[in-house]
């Protein structure tokens, strides 16, 4: 079974604690209104669905209950790193260089 | 206070050489979410308002006056107050709201206690949670999965452990504890 660092817990869970939440750092439009159709789908339903290190959001549902974000290898399962919700996005370089050595 | 409503009674489930699972008495339970805010609403005036020091390391607990709270997210805990001192603790916290906003909600009739107490307590408690329950210290307590349900686990000593579960979930899980410690008592055998 995966194991997840749940950023709040400091602990290190089983999968079966925490659920998928969809891509990362997706930022709502400030005035919804303003957006045309095209802009408004863009948002709503474009994903990068990314094969590789794809930055995702997770919940610890059965535990502290909190939204997080992780850095995980799609291809791989392999998780490169957690971090808590608005915590700025890592460079993934440095992720990937750091997971080599 | 909200209705008592419970699908089981106090009693006692299934007592065996491994292990011992017991229903609870009834006990008042309050859901509270509350955070230092910039206006200057303090989380030690919360603490202050229940009776206790509010621990703010998730899975810690602190106890006093017969109240307990276990914290169980980063603004989350769950408080335990006997049933004759709820309505003092919620006027207490309703007093505070205007410089504290917080959401506090008496979750009494939603739960039942579980006690799980025997040599072999632990590993009953391992059928049903894919987590490590050794990671549990003694004196914590955590929400986690138990048998596909989120229950609340508080670890009272090596072989002790009481379990806080939704009534909707309850008779099923005390099936699968009772079969259990049948189970590992029959190993012991
Ligand atoms: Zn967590």
């Amino acid at each position: 079974m995966i194991q997840i660092h749940c950023p709040y817990c400091g602990e290190t869970l089983p999968e079966l604690e925490f659920a998928y939440a969809g891509e990362a750092h997706i930022d709502r439009p400030v005035s919804p209104t303003e957006q045309t159709d095209e802009e408004w789908a863009e948002f709503l339903f474009m994903r990068q669905n990314v094969k590789g290190p794809h930055f995702e959001r997770w919940r610890h549902v059965h535990g502290c209950g909190r939204f997080f974000n992780a850095v995980r290898n799609t291809i791989t399962d392999r998780f490169y790193t957690t971090y808590k919700a608005g915590e700025p996005r890592p460079d993934l370089a440095t992720l990937l260089e750091e997971d080599n050595k | 206070m909200s209705k008592h409503i419970s699908s089981l009674a106090p009693s006692v489930v299934v007592d065996t050489a491994a292990a011992r699972v017991a229903v609870s008495q009834l006990i008042g339970r309050i859901s509270l979410r509350a955070r230092t805010n910039e206006n200057g609403g303090d989380l030690a005036a919360v603490g202050k308002a229940i009776g206790l020091e509010l621990p703010t390391q998730i899975g810690t607990r602190a106890k006093a006056e017969g109240i307990e709270a276990a914290c169980l997210g980063p603004d989350e805990w769950t408080v335990l107050v006997p049933l004759g001192q709820i309505e003092k603790v919620e006027d207490a916290l309703a007093a505070l709201y205007p410089s504290l906003p917080h959401s506090m909600t008496d979750i009494t009739g939603r739960e039942v206690t579980l006690t799980i107490e025997g040599p072999q307590a632990a590993e009953l408690l391992s059928i049903g949670a894919p987590r490590d329950i050794a990671s549990i210290k003694v004196g914590q307590a955590r929400r986690m999965l138990f048998d596909g349900a989120t229950v609340t686990l508080w670890r009272d000593s090596d072989t002790s452990f009481r379990m806080d579960v939704w009534n909707s979930f309850a008779s099923f899980l005390v099936t699968t504890l009772e079969t259990g410690a049948k189970e590992l008592a029959a190993e012991l055998a």
